[in-house]
């Protein structure tokens, strides 16, 4: 066990190399290079305090170097944990992504846990029950689920709000809320908006789950050793959670690290559109505005973490498998 | 038990009648191709959902006949005009056709914001084969006919009302189809040469190959891929034709959507190396290439095809978020989520909300490619009988 665990992180290491490095590429992808305007700019205005902040700037990001050099110079900064500078916002990229990156995070594992405790018992309840009514109601809204982008059923829930309550549901606070210091009222305001978001991630991720869970139930169902068990006198409920739910259940537990990079990735989106605090918005602001070096930070972040977070999976998965542990 | 459609009941009697004509010398045998036609034809969502596609295909290839107007023409009084109400029935219940009143602006005193009202004095009918706006067919040859319009300029007909500028929204929707449709075919083609050579050398050959390729497939899967789409979208210059943008926005979403199709591949590659068949064909001398693709694809193209319809819809899907966000495709190219995305803020939401019609098209669209795409692959698979 000790061994694969090892290995598994063993493995991580060149990922995460050839992350950083994709990620650099990006940032250098963008015709023009945002540095070398704003070390223009900054000699245009030309005072000696600016004069030491140009030599400053372009020690770090070894200006006229190599691209081999300015990559390794990034990564040596990123591996002390300074994840470079903000050109358009004029402050640390860390500073920006404080507080960020929780609520991203921890929007994206809320809403995991949303999504098995409602795909679960949904996909238990249609496979047992095939062709109820409530079978077929979970069916239609998972194929919704599954055909709407996340934005679009952003916007169409804001919308619903909106015409009910005539008044706007985005973000994760109202006004007189949002520099407050933590406390119960606060608590519950969070409640009143935190609904939508999760239900978005509950309609567009259980969809899947839901489906596939279904049809692993179905096909177990159908299988001999069921009708043996049964006509051994098993009970039927117990017969169910202790063989086929469980056999069922196998191929979520190998996928659960996969499910967190389309979560993020959803919840990039989502966070846009609600207005979130999460680093969704920060992202696309800073793609538009062409401010690199916060933008690689961002998708570096996320890769990484998304990585990690397979990874433990993975590990927690060959806790349980031995078959998985061996294959390595 | 499973039912037994009555196709296959006729099918079967046949096969039954035949046989006892014969005396046993012969049995009635149906082909693969054919079982899963008919498996295919017994789920009738995927046959709503072929249905649907053929038409939104259909729409993408003659979009401006089928369009009342030319999506770019302005018709500047007319700026976020609600959607426009079809009548039947005159005043006094006389049926009549459909038909729309012309439209009166006038301003709000208070907010200055226009107000759209029906001029009850003047109607326009709506008929077949207008002339309207120039358009090119198949770009072949110009006309200015139209399937559906008032054909009278002065009372124009706007039937899911008008965008920022007054353009028509109907006839932007219809000229969104083109991009947003093919968008999914194009990279769904793109991945599936990859995967298909990727997944094959990682399958066939084992080894070293297969390590790096499934390292990079382990690799693509752990990232996000909406912001990495973002990201590498975002590097597109603004200054490209809409042509070259939206084949680079299609190479991007199918670099990171060929590892589903390349571990399908690879599996089967896998589990038919060592099957008989392919042993037989290896020691007569059959070259490697020939083994593949005489002996080895062929065995199993329906589930290839399966798994391509349903990865069509991850494509559309990611091409309307990046075009939402302004990434990638942007004005004045046409998509649909180039359409939604005058919807940043929720002051344009409440004001104008049939600004998300288009949206209704793309859930309806991505839910066909489903519907087909679970069909196929329940045809395509032979143990299922359910």
């Amino acid at each position: 066990m000790l061994k694969y665990v090892i290995k598994r992180v063993l493995t991580l290491i060149p990922m995460l190399l050839v992350l950083s490095f994709v990620v650099f590429v990006i940032i250098q992808l963008p015709p023009g290079d945002y540095l070398t305007t704003y070390i223009n700019n900054l000699r245009a205005s030309g005072t000696e305090v600016t004069e030491r902040m140009i030599a400053e700037l372009e020690r770090r990001y070894h200006v006229g170097g190599s691209f081999w050099e300015q990559y390794w110079g990034w990564l040596t900064n990123i591996l002390r944990g300074d994840l470079g500078y903000s050109f358009k916002w004029n402050r640390s990229v860390n500073s920006l992504l404080e507080g960020r990156l929780g609520y991203t995070f921890g929007l994206s594992l809320a809403s995991v846990i949303i999504i098995w405790v409602l795909a679960f018992p949904m996909g238990f309840y249609s496979a047992t029950h095939r062709y109820s009514p409530l079978d077929y109601s979970f069916t239609a809204v998972s194929f919704f689920g599954m055909s709407v982008p996340e934005f679009f059923l952003a916007l169409l829930l804001l919308f619903l709000n909106f015409l009910a309550t005539k008044s706007y549901a985005g973000g994760l606070y109202s006004t007189q809320f949002q520099d407050a210091p933590f406390s119960f009222a606060k608590f519950v305001d969070l409640l009143k908006h935190i609904w939508l978001p999760f239900l978005v991630s509950a309609v567009t991720g259980t969809a899947g789950v839901f489906k596939t869970f279904r049809a692993n139930l179905i096909d177990e169902l159908s299988k001999p050793y069921v009708k043996t068990a049964r006509a051994k006198g098993v009970p039927y409920r117990k017969l169910l959670i202790k063989y086929p739910v469980r056999i069922a259940l196998i191929p979520f537990v190998a996928t659960v690290g996969w499910m967190l990079p389309s979560l993020i990735s959803g919840s990039t989106v989502v966070g846009i559109v609600m207005n979130l605090p999460t680093v969704g918005p920060l992202l696309t602001n800073a793609l538009k505005d062409q401010d690199m070096y916060l933008a690689g930070s961002i998708v570096l972040i996320l890769g990484a973490l998304s990585m990690v977070g397979t990874m433990i999976s993975d590990i927690l998965l060959a806790c349980t498998d031995p078959r998985i542990r061996q294959s390595m | 038990m499973q039912k037994v459609s009555r196709k296959e009941q006729q099918l079967r009697e046949k096969a039954r009648q035949q046989s006892e004509r014969r005396k046993g010398e012969e049995t009635y045998t149906l082909s693969q191709g054919k079982l899963m036609i008919m498996r295919f034809r017994r789920n009738k969502l995927a046959i709503f959902g072929l249905i649907v596609l053929i038409m939104v295909y259909t729409m993408a290839i003659f979009c401006d006949f089928f369009a009342p107007y030319d999506g770019n023409t302005m018709y500047a009084q007319y700026k976020y005009m609600p959607p426009q109400k079809v009548h039947w029935f005159d005043e006094n219940g006389t049926f009549l056709g459909p038909y729309v009143y012309a439209i009166q602006v006038g301003y709000d005193p208070v907010t200055f914001q226009p107000v759209y009202e029906e001029n009850r004095e003047i109607r326009a009918k709506i008929r077949f084969l207008v002339r309207g706006d120039e358009h090119k067919v198949l770009g072949l040859f110009s006309t200015d006919m139209h399937l559906f319009g008032t054909g009278n300029p002065d009372v124009p007909m706007f039937l899911f009302g008008t965008d920022s500028i007054g353009r028509d929204l109907l006839s932007r929707i219809f000229m969104g189809t083109r991009i947003s449709s093919t968008v999914g075919l194009v990279g769904v083609l793109v991945s599936f040469v990859l995967g298909l050579i990727l997944g094959g050398i990682s399958g066939y050959f084992g080894g070293v190959p297969d390590m790096v390729i499934q390292r990079i497939i382990d690799f693509i899967i752990s990232l996000p891929t909406i912001p990495i789409w973002m990201a590498i979208a975002a590097a597109v210059p603004n200054t490209w034709p809409v042509l070259r943008t939206y084949f680079c926005v299609v190479l991007i979403l199918s670099l990171m959507g060929w590892t589903g199709l390349a571990r399908v591949v690879r599996s089967k590659f896998i589990s038919l190396k060592n099957e008989d068949f392919v042993r037989a064909a290896r020691v007569v001398g059959a070259s490697n290439m020939r083994i593949i693709m005489k002996h080895m694809v062929p065995t199993f193209t329906s589930y290839l095809i399966a798994s391509l319809s349903l990865s069509v819809p991850g494509m559309i899907l990611g091409e309307t978020s990046l075009s939402y966000l302004g990434i990638g495709l942007r004005a004045p190219a046409i998509s649909w989520g180039i359409l939604l995305s005058d919807m940043q803020n929720i002051r344009n939401i409440a004001l104008y909300p049939w600004m998300m019609i288009p949206g209704i098209f793309i859930v309806i669209t991505v839910m066909s490619f489903n519907f087909l795409g679970d069909g196929l692959r329940d045809a395509a698979d032979p143990y299922s009988y359910s």
